[in-house]
């Protein structure tokens, strides 16, 4: 269990801007800046963080669909920034993605064993009927049925459609599945299906996920540990229950307590002002700072870093 | 008891396609009281938008018709009165605040124009008055810098800045009843706070009605008086959020099972409740309740019986064959 499967050291993706006579470089979005996490065998990482911090983004460049700007992804023991292309179709065996929207993920001329298929190909299953047998096999796991394997994308609901998103990654067995929003744009009622599903697959094969969500609730559910971005950087790192129950950031209390929830308790709420500033054009010193409750002179200046305060629990503030 | 503003009997609106009848809204009931916020809530294609829709004279001809029902405004019932006192009625008694800020403002005008155009529409103002109108609103809505703002086009605002400005045009002609389809489902949590928190200052300043449709119970907890649970064009269930939420003897099987899917924030379990199978088909509906097919506590009846209401306690009522 405490193997560690994925590491990530200080990765950064900046998408240069340019702009002007001669498309002079005007600056980056620093869209991931400086992000260091590691993920065991088994083990689910929650990524939460709001739209446009950075954590699809993340997602992406672990799998080489983005390459970093910076850094090192360490994949059991091998750095896999600079993998050519072979040493990248392998490790895509490796590590799948799942994404958010299971209607534009699917290709709609493919029909259901061809868009399961296509990976077994490409990694070698060449043989036509073993393949039918483990596209069925997989449909069957994901909750689906033989019959299905000759329909196309739009004959299904999207909670279906995200069934045959996870099956696709499942096809290659991989060890590492990142999941963008799996369960963003489905009902209530659908979600709970698709997350015990990753649940029971997680138990079944001994996958480990990097889930990456807005939703701290579903957050809570499935997840081992929970890391926190805002603007591209990790502001809070700890167990599950470490961040709900004594999460230390400010941005990370703020979160918390900004969820209409039925069950709890009505509390204060910390109303953030403002939203989310421009990754081009970042606050100086903390990213947070103008809209921090609990700011402090030094918050203007410097930029925290990302401290042990005791046990695992990683936070980058001036707080503590 | 409080008087109703808007009463809707017995709405059935269909959409004629080629494949088929789709029973979109089903015959549904339900009355907004004077000042309170009535939640309307259920999973995407249950037949909450299209209800608003309907009320406001907005559905699609000829695809989409009306079929059978009334709505009284006050006493008019807004599907027979003339268009132009429909015209009169829309926008400025009745106000609507759409899901998706990004396409219900207009991109080539400013949100400034765009108040300025409803409000002139509605009241005998100039164009400097009604200017400054739009001004106030914005900044009743909390956007920074008003006098700035108002001259902006909406791509230079953020998608909460958006909805803000959404909601201040719907505001513009003081409305008796505000209509917000979903208002804080495409923002962000944080975002989401503050929008919730705009919405609980109307209700107290303003004494508005407020039909607020949604999908999350999270948010009806926060802000709603009564609710309204809709499955697949039809009624459910219709009780106080207080009741509905804290006493589950008397829930509906849906509003059950849909309260204990919800991922709990305050504790973890190993797995989620979860219901079985999908929402079915608009056109081809299971015959009976239309839930029973989902439903975990289903009977024969339910196969056979259109189940009709039962008043279980004082204001609570609910659609299942379990309480009649």
């Amino acid at each position: 269990m405490n193997h560690k499967l994925l590491e990530v050291k200080d990765l950064k993706k900046y998408y240069p801007v340019t702009g002007g006579l001669l498309s002079r470089h005007l600056g980056d979005v620093k869209a991931v800046d400086g992000v260091s996490f590691y993920i065991n065998e088994g083990e689910t990482l929650g990524l939460v963080g709001e739209s446009g911090c950075g954590k699809s983004t993340l997602g992406r460049t672990i799998l080489r669909l983005e390459e970093p700007t910076e850094g090192k992804i360490i994949y059991s023991g091998t750095d896999i920034t600079k993998l050519g292309k072979k040493g990248l179709r392998e490790l895509r065996k490796e590590i799948q993605i799942i994404f958010q929207d299971p209607q534009s993920s699917l290709d709609p001329r493919m029909t259901v064993d061809q868009s399961l298929g296509e990976p077994l190909l490409i990694h070698g299953m060449k043989d036509d009927r073993k393949r039918a047998k483990r596209v069925v096999e997989i449909l069957e796991r994901v909750g689906l049925e033989a019959q299905h394997a000759l329909r196309y994308p739009h004959e299904f609901s999207s909670g279906q459609r995200q069934r045959i998103g996870i099956g696709r990654a499942l096809t290659v067995n991989p060890k590492l599945i990142i999941a963008d929003e799996p369960v963003s744009a489905l009902d209530v009622s659908i979600q709970a299906q698709i997350l015990n599903l990753m649940l029971d697959l997680r138990e079944e094969f001994g996958l480990a996920y990097l889930f990456i969500a807005h939703d701290l609730s579903v957050i809570r559910q499935v997840s081992h540990r929970v890391a926190v971005m805002y603007l591209g950087k990790v502001v809070e790192l700890a167990e599950r229950n470490e961040i709900f129950e004594n999460g230390l950031h400010p941005y990370t209390e703020a979160l918390l307590s900004a969820i209409p929830g039925i069950r709890q308790k009505k509390k204060t709420r910390i109303l953030l002002p403002g939203s989310v500033p421009s990754p081009l054009n970042p606050p100086s010193g903390c990213h947070f700072h103008p809209r921090c409750h609990r700011v402090l002179p030094v918050c203007y200046e410097e930029e925290p870093s990302l401290k042990d305060v005791g046990g695992g629990h990683l936070v980058a503030c001036h707080l503590y | 008891m409080k008087e109703a503003i808007l009463r809707v009997k017995k709405l059935k609106t269909y959409f004629f396609t080629r494949r088929g009848i789709v029973k979109a809204v089903d015959g549904v009931d339900f009355e907004l009281l004077k000042s309170e916020c009535l939640c309307l809530v259920g999973e995407s294609g249950c037949g909450k938008t299209v209800t608003a829709l309907s009320i406001l004279g907005l559905i699609d001809k000829p695809l989409g018709r009306v079929v059978d029902g009334e709505i009284y405004y006050n006493n008019v019932n807004l599907l027979t009165c003339p268009r132009d006192q429909l015209g009169h009625i829309r926008g400025k008694e009745i106000a609507m605040v759409f899901q998706d800020a990004q396409s219900a403002l207009n991109p080539v005008f400013t949100i400034g124009d765009q108040i300025v155009e409803q409000v002139k529409l509605h009241l005998e103002l100039n164009d400097r008055e009604a200017k400054e109108r739009a001004i106030s609103l914005l900044e009743e809505v909390g956007i920074p810098s008003p006098e700035k703002s108002v001259n902006y086009y909406p791509h230079q605002l953020s998608g909460g800045m958006k909805q803000r400005a959404m909601i201040a045009m719907s505001l513009s002609c003081d409305p008796q009843v505000l209509i917000a389809d979903e208002p804080t489902t495409a923002v962000d949590v944080t975002i989401k706070a503050q929008i919730l928190d705009i919405f609980h200052r109307l209700k107290n300043t303003r004494q508005m009605s407020l039909l607020f449709i949604t999908h999350e119970l999270g948010v009806v907890s926060e802000i709603g008086d009564r609710i309204v649970v809709m499955y697949a064009g039809r009624l459910v269930e219709t009780a106080t959020v207080s009741e509905l939420l804290t006493n589950p003897i008397f829930q509906h099987p849906y509003t059950a099972s849909l309260i204990k899917c919800l991922p709990d924030i305050t504790q973890e379990r190993d797995r989620l409740e979860s219901i079985p199978g999908t929402v079915p088909s608009l056109i081809e509906p299971p015959t009976g309740c239309l839930f029973h097919p989902r439903c975990a506590k289903a009977m024969a009846i339910c196969r056979k019986e259109k189940p009709s209401s039962v008043t279980v306690t004082k204001g609570h009522t609910v659609f299942c064959h379990l309480y009649s």
